[in-house]
């Protein structure tokens, strides 16, 4: 899970790393009042999950109160890349000096992770390694061992950043350590006129994994923006919604996957991915169902299984008494495989409801599913 | 032969009490490996009688009872043990891999999903310095059809052969299985879905390509950090023996994550279609389908006789 800006602003904060005064809101009114507070001038930023809200329009400095309030009135509601901006932050201005980019994100291939840092802050770091590859140092971290202040005097010394900055970068481990962060990004961390070094701008990544010991991010953090994919949630079903046509149900992340890819392969888009896991339950069934159903682009559903540790009678017996509480509008094919694959199929035809058939194989049920999505 | 695992293969299953732990060590006796011992502190001493057929090994008594050890040191001091599957829940997990590294075992095997990534960065460190391989977590375990089955993999979808399998994804594992049972399996490794895991599709294509009951390996990716990309490169210069791949995610969008937690295209990083293109550039031949995939492979092993 991303955090806003706010939220890393405020971990960054309670683990001794100096950032700009701030405050949050979602009132335009309110946004007044904190720019009166913060001195009057104030920088108005736009709190989204995603990246370039600055050429976006979506931070901008605002000169006093009455501009703020004016300004964080443009800026709520806007729309960037899709996504909605339903809070701003106000910062106090800093008089910059130098503008620094410091990292530390998963290095899948190594299984650790790794410290990123330049001085060459303030732009996409992406950019900067493209560009300029030997102004981006990157610096393994030992595991066991962490980010001590000699290895953040390595860090900073790869970079070439002052050596105010390794106190900064001691505390930025802290965070990513103590808060089971994938990532923690500090972009600017910039220095002031006056020699402070403040974090400017953030950004922390989440590990969704350990929200058992990590109590204070709630479940409404979870920010499904879908009113489908809220109602998934709240039913415990790993679902993502998709701009399609058919909908898919199956069972492990890998197979739905390639569920959806086969089916885009036979002409139509896949509505959505939804893994039922290993306990295909008539309620997980009914669930799943009655999620894809209230999908107004459905035009039919593909339930993929393969009977490896679930037997495919017990699948099948799942979608007979799904059908009994959840009333199918549009057709179903199903495909089982695997464990006791006959008997599924069996139990299916006994059934014998007139919007349910059976394909004896996953590329043909998919082209099956494709072709009634066509002609719905 | 096969890799990492054999018949000779003596395994312990931390987590066996448990719910899951009962019914897949059950599952792993019945598909005849020798499991000689679950780990569990609070129940040590005691044993489980599960209801499995007394022919399935030569192991002298009853092998449906399985002794229940304090410890992992306790059961490999008892038993020679060299496996461990851990079923422990994700809270926990991270104690119980560092306590079978500690111990030495030479394979953990972790099926657990859910596990904190910093926890698995921790275990699989400790791991790699102490000597032992991890196999996962978030994944299905491995087979070695016929002789051993250490996870939840089902052992009669499929019979012991050719064919080699590594794979990110469980479901799929089986559907190749499946599709391929008449060659069948020298090992089936399903590495898991997390973003770290202990054992690459790298450590496996070295693995089968040593391996002489190995003649084919079938190679199955998906979406998320560039582990295929760096399988490709590996295969260019070191594997000789025909590669079959596949790759599921061509759909999946930017920025979601696809129900494994590594499934995840980050900005143009991760792509599906960036790994099968880099998969063919090491001239192996990739499936648009799990079906097709499976034709592909037995193309080429009818090819090369």
């Amino acid at each position: 899970m991303d955090l806003y800006e706010h939220q890393a602003r405020e971990l960054f904060e309670e683990h001794g790393i100096v950032v700009p005064r701030a405050e949050v809101t979602d009132s335009p009114k309110e946004a007044r009042e904190i720019a009166r507070r913060l001195g009057g001038r104030v920088v108005v930023k736009a709190q989204v999950k995603t990246g370039g809200r600055g050429k976006a329009g979506g931070v901008k400095l605002a000169a006093d109160p009455a501009a703020a309030e004016l300004t964080a009135r443009q800026i709520l509601g806007m729309d960037i890349k899709g996504h909605a901006v339903g809070k701003v932050m106000l910062a106090q201005p800093v008089d910059i000096e130098s503008e620094f980019y410091v990292s530390y994100v998963l290095d899948r291939a190594a299984g650790g992770f790794l410290a990123i840092a330049s001085a060459e802050g303030g732009m996409e770091i992406e950019e900067v390694a493209a560009t300029r590859p030997e102004a981006v140092a990157r610096v393994r971290i030992d595991p066991a061992v962490g980010v001590t202040s000699a290895k953040a005097q390595e860090i900073a010394a790869a970079a070439g950043l002052p050596p105010q900055t390794v106190d900064v970068l001691v505390r930025l481990w802290q965070v990513l350590v103590r808060e089971d962060a994938l990532l923690v990004e500090v972009n600017p961390l910039v220095r002031t006129e006056e020699g402070r070094i403040l974090a400017l701008d953030g950004k922390v990544t989440l590990d969704d994994n350990a929200r058992f010991r990590q109590a204070r991010w709630g479940a409404d953090e979870a920010g499904h923006s879908d009113p489908l994919e809220a109602a998934a949630a709240a039913k415990g079903l790993n679902y993502v919604r998709l701009d399609g046509e058919v909908g898919i149900i199956g069972n492990g992340a890998g197979l739905v996957m390639s569920t959806l890819d086969v089916v885009a392969g036979c002409g139509a888009r896949p509505a959505n991915f939804l893994d039922i896991g290993g306990g295909a339950s008539a309620q997980i069934m009914a669930d799943g169902l009655s999620v894809i159903l209230s999908d107004p682009s459905v035009k039919s559903v593909f339930v993929n299984v393969f009977g490896g540790i679930t037997a495919c009678d017990t699948v099948a017996d799942g979608i007979v008494r799904a059908l009994e509480t959840v009333r199918l509008t549009r057709p179903l094919v199903v495909r089982l495989d695997g464990n006791n694959a006959a008997r599924g199929r069996a139990i299916l035809d006994g059934r014998a409801h007139p919007l349910v058939e059976q394909a004896a194989t996953m590329d043909g049920a998919a082209r099956r599913a494709a072709e009634l999505a066509h002609t719905a | 032969m096969a890799i990492y695992l054999t018949k000779e293969s003596k395994v312990l299953v931390q987590g066996m009490t448990g719910g899951e732990g009962m019914k897949h060590t059950r599952r792993m006796l019945a598909a005849g490996t020798d499991v000689v011992g679950g780990v569990n502190p609070r129940k040590a001493g005691q044993t489980v009688d599960f209801d499995v057929p007394q022919c399935l090994k030569g192991l002298g008594g009853d092998p449906s009872a399985v002794p229940v050890f304090g410890t992992v040191a306790e059961g490999m001091a008892a038993t020679g043990a060299d496996v461990s599957v851990v079923f422990v829940p994700p809270a926990f997990a991270k104690a119980a891999v560092l306590e079978a590294a500690d111990a030495g075992i030479g394979l953990a095997v972790v099926i657990t999903e859910g596990i904190p990534v910093h926890d698995s960065v921790a275990f699989a460190a400790y791991a790699r310095a102490r000597g032992t391989r991890i196999i996962g977590p978030n994944c299905p375990g491995l087979i070695t059809p016929g002789q051993s089955n250490a996870g939840i993999i089902p052992a009669d979808i499929t019979k012991p052969g050719r064919i080699g399998l590594v794979s990110k994804s469980g479901t799929l594992t089986y559907q190749l299985m499946y599709e391929l049972r008449d060659i069948g399996f020298s090992t089936c490794v399903g590495i898991g879905g997390d973003p770290v895991v202990g054992t690459s599709h790298i450590d496996c294509l070295g693995a089968f390509q040593d391996d002489p009951d190995t003649e084919l390996v079938v190679l199955i990716g998906e979406i998320g950090g560039d582990a295929e990309e760096r399988a490709a490169a590996y295969i260019r210069e070191h594997v000789t023996k025909p590669v079959v791949g596949y790759i599921a995610g061509f759909t999946a969008p930017e920025g979601r994550t696809m129900g494994h937690a590594g499934a995840i295209v980050s900005g143009s990083a991760g792509t599906a279609r960036a790994k099968q293109e880099a998969l063919e550039a090491a001239g192996v031949r990739v499936g648009s389908t799990p079906t097709e995939t499976a034709r592909l492979v037995l193309e080429l092993l009818e090819a090369g006789g």
